[in-house]
């Protein structure tokens, strides 16, 4: 039985220890935001937060999660900065990578609120759209930086429940 | 059809009348509700609109959300006629239902970047009559002349400024017979239709609640993988389960068709299972399949005269008698459209009927196909199309292999089971972009381009499958040669001939389908033409474009949008490229340079489009920088190689697509036009190859002619030069 935290929620699951937190989240806690792309940590789909931490979470085991708190795109607030820029922006077209992008976009500014380009660049690669939409995810995320992550903390630290 | 049926009240609206401008309509289509229940109080007026008493209008559509914005352009043609409050429209996806056909493929599909022209008329005409009879209701209840009334954003405002909205006339409206014609806007009078709105899918993509193929869930699912064939054409021969079945969460090991399904109540148990079973094959007829050998023999029938699909003038006599013979032979490789949400396919079977959840482009076909691998009829199936995580042309396969294997395990399965691809079972899967080879030739004499020919060898998508009779002339499959035969530049002398290949690689329509490989050979070979006469290579379009207008257009616009003929910074070359493709025109000029390590890198791209009427420009530009982001994948990246049968490539490691650090800057004019809205979901491809690799040229004077533009074939080619 492996006990953590899911946007602030408490869990107990009884699965393999050796299940990828990916499969956790969407096969047994029902959590679908976060998405299975590649199962290598290669595209970056199924990025989610643990302790604050971009992690790729097909390639974290459930045993690795144990007494951690994990923030999945359902735990950002709507009124998240990087959440009303990627709407803001229309940065979404078919949509299935996005919710690790927007992941990825929190943990960046939750580093350095204030990214350049080459900073976006080299937090973002690892995060794969088949769409084309990094024009708008850069765009998106110099907006958000612009407003300022306040309101943000909560997501940095995972949530408290 | 189900019960839900009994809301269908008359009819309304044919469908292929044609409509322009303000003129009347009278068509004609079967009125059919939702097939998820409407809420009592709601105004149906037609299959596509449900208005609420909550206010909420909601737009059924029949075409696939897969990222091009189709739900928000083909909703707000809608709200643009019945003049509704915008932020009232939500959109549902259709059921599966000959009312939601496509206008003029006569199936429901999603593809070949046609559903804006195609439902133009159609919606408009939907959402017009909706407000005729909500005007009627008003102003029967008003006891005043229908005429004294109009509509402002969801209400209908009479004489003396009374006002009734919408949601207040839902049960007077639906007493009002259906008009037989309707009249339309005039452009000068739309609201929302050619400006930028937001889309409506947006939201739920953004919050994590949106509900793609692979998040669906039913009580009691399974979910299963599938061990395939490891190469072309092998068959199971027998298969050891022992150790995958005494897994935890295992439910079933069983061969279908498709090859073994290992069923479990989670992916991973399933997933884990099968790396644990041992699977025996008989390799079959595509065991010797290798990349290098099908060039050799692509090569060698491009050296023969294949079947005509054009000729003008005497190409042939033309080349023999020029004073110069331009010759060079071009090669793309096959490639997976690997959509970022792998394939899936949620199968609930029961003895009587069968649910269908998946994200599908071509809902006739699949859900017709699935009837016949159920044993059902096909109107005791459901399909539910949820939102497509991609889709590319890849769920849209005339022989629906993910939905047929679904329900083959289904049928073992006696239980609700979703089957979930891995990114290996994707990219080797098949269904691929056919690898092309083409051998070109231009006859220059006095300065002048006096003979063009071009000879195509490749598989062809459509033949085999059902669309070979009405889509195969005369033994040319016109997407082998669309974008080729069709050549705009001015030449007297024209010969575009074609051999098509077998092969038991599966092949499939690819996001711009045939323009993807004979924009990248025409639109180079030009170059070459120009390079050889001393020309620019923009200047020299222009002058065998004086014909067509639209190309010009858009030419002209990407070249002054990128300064051509301005200085760069050193090292950096510019490269243009025009194309047709699906009724629209996109031009584009890429910049580029070589890094350190001998990589093109990308700069900047400026693209303009001429898709005729439109609906949302920033979609619009959205689909432009899309179709770039997609053909540059492609164009410097993109490739599966086959040994022994089996694809080489397994996932986004060994076949890489563009990353956010390599994305150009793009900039997007949509060229002003009122001619006939034309498509923009595909684009943007063709053109974005050739940009780039006319201006390597323009950078390093050395020409590749094969996909992708890697670094070794650079050198090679600069070693050459």
């Amino acid at each position: 039985m492996t006990k953590f935290q899911v946007n602030g929620k408490p869990y107990q699951v009884d699965a393999s220890p050796d299940t990828p937190l990916l499969w956790v989240l969407r096969d047994h806690l029902k959590l679908t935001g976060t998405k299975f792309g590649c199962g290598e940590g290669l595209c970056g789909a199924c990025t989610v937060l643990i302790d604050g931490a971009v992690q790729r979470s097909c390639s974290v085991a459930l045993s690795e999660v144990q007494n951690r708190r994990v923030t999945t795109i359902e735990g950002i607030p709507a009124s998240h900065p990087v959440k009303r820029s990627w709407l803001a922006e229309e940065v979404s077209q078919c949509g299935y990578c996005q919710p690790g992008q927007v992941v990825a976009a929190v943990a960046l500014l939750n580093e350095t609120p204030q990214p350049t380009d080459s900073q976006i660049d080299q937090a973002m690669a690892g995060n794969l759209c088949r769409c084309g939409t990094y024009q708008r995810i850069k765009k998106a995320i110099h907006a958000a930086a612009g407003k300022g992550t306040k309101g943000t903390k909560g997501v940095k630290g995972g949530h408290k429940s | 059809m189900s019960d839900d049926t009994r809301i269908t009240r008359r009819e309304f609206l044919k469908s292929g009348a044609l409509v322009t401008g303000g003129l009347v309509i009278a068509c004609h289509v079967p009125a059919l509700g939702p097939a998820w229940g409407a809420e009592p109080a709601a105004f149906v007026p037609n299959a596509f609109l449900r208005l609420a008493a909550d206010s909420t209008i909601t737009v059924i559509v029949g075409k696939s959300e897969m990222g091009q914005g189709i739900f928000t352009a083909l909703a707000m043609l809608v709200a643009e006629e019945l003049d509704c409050d915008w932020s009232h429209v939500r959109v549902e996806a259709a059921p599966v239902a000959p009312v939601y056909n496509h206008t003029a493929f006569g199936v429901q599909v999603t593809g070949g970047s046609s559903s804006v022209w195609s439902e133009w008329d159609r919606l408009s005409a939907a959402g017009a009559a909706a407000r005729y009879m909500l005007i009627q209701a008003a102003a029967k209840g008003w006891k005043v002349r229908p005429e004294a009334c109009h509509t402002e954003n969801g209400v209908v405002i009479g004489p003396g400024g009374r006002r009734a909205a919408y949601a207040a006339l839902l049960a007077a409206a639906a007493q009002i017979p259906v008009p037989k014609e309707v009249k339309l806007k005039d452009a000068s009078q739309r609201r929302l239709v050619g400006k930028p709105q937001h889309r409506l899918d947006s939201p739920a993509k953004i919050a994590g609640t949106a509900l793609f193929g692979i998040d669906v869930q039913a009580p009691g699912m399974l979910t299963a993988v599938i061990v395939r064939p490891p190469a072309f054409g092998a068959t199971l021969k027998s298969f050891d389960a022992t150790k995958a079945r005494a897994l935890p969460g295992v439910r079933q090991i069983v061969a279908i068709p498709a090859g073994v399904a290992v069923v479990a109540d989670t992916f991973w148990q399933a997933k884990t299972a099968r790396d644990k079973l041992e699977a025996i094959w008989q390799d079959g007829a595509g065991a010797a399949l290798s990349t290098p050998a099908l060039l050799a023999e692509y090569a060698r029938l491009a050296a023969t005269p294949g079947l005509v699909a054009r000729r003008e003038g005497d190409a042939e006599a033309a080349l023999a008698g020029a004073t110069r013979v331009l010759r060079a032979e071009y090669d793309v490789p096959f490639l997976s459209h690997s959509p970022m949400e792998p394939l899936n396919c949620l199968v609930d079977l029961r003895p009587d009927r069968c649910l269908i959840r998946t994200g599908s482009q071509f809902q006739t076909v699949d859900r017709n196909a699935a009837a016949k691998a159920a044993g059902l009829k096909p109107d005791q199936v459901t399909l539910e199309t949820t939102l497509l995580g991609g889709g590319f042309g890849r769920r849209a396969n005339p022989a629906s292999d993910f939905v047929v294997e679904a329900v083959q395990v289904a049928r073992e399965v006696k239980q609700p089971v979703k089957v979930v691809w891995t990114r290996d079972d994707d990219i080797r899967g098949g269904f691929y972009r056919p690898m092309w080879y083409d051998s070109i030739r231009a006859g220059l004499s006095d300065g002048k381009l006096t003979a063009w020919k071009h000879t195509i060898v490749g598989q062809s998508i459509i033949a085999g499958t059902v669309f070979e009779p009405a889509l195969v002339k005369n033994g040319i499959d016109d997407t082998s040669v669309e974008g080729a035969a069709d050549l705009p530049y001015r030449v007297e002398n024209l010969l575009v001939d074609l051999h098509t290949t077998q092969s038991p690689v599966p092949t499939l329509w690819w996001r711009s389908v045939g323009h993807s490989h004979t924009a990248f050979v025409v639109e180079s070979f030009l170059d070459e033409v120009a390079q050889a006469l001393g020309k620019d290579p923009y200047r020299y379009r222009q002058e065998l474009l004086t014909a067509h207008p639209r190309q010009l257009g858009v030419l002209n616009a990407a070249a002054r949008m990128a300064d051509w003929g301005k200085p760069l910074p050193a090292g950096h070359g510019r490269g243009i490229a025009v194309h047709e493709s699906f009724k629209s025109f996109v031009a584009q000029v890429a910049e580029v340079s070589l890094d350190e390590t001998g990589a093109l890198k990308v700069h900047r791209v400026c693209c303009a489009i001429d898709c005729g009427r439109i609906v949302n420009p920033d979609i619009i530009a959205a689909q432009m920088e899309s179709g770039i982001a997609f053909g540059l994948s492609a164009a410097l990246y993109g490739a599966l190689t086959l040994k022994n049968g089996r694809i080489e490539q397994s996932n986004f490691d060994n076949y890489p697509v563009l990353r956010l650090d390599a994305m150009p800057k793009v900039e997007v004019e949509i060229v002003k036009s009122d001619e006939k809205p034309g498509g923009v979901g595909e684009t943007a491809v063709p053109p974005i190859a050739p940009a780039v690799a006319n201006a390597l040229f323009a950078v390093t004077g050395a020409r590749v002619r094969s996909l992708p533009l890697t670094p070794k074939r650079i050198a090679a080619a600069r070693g050459k030069a």
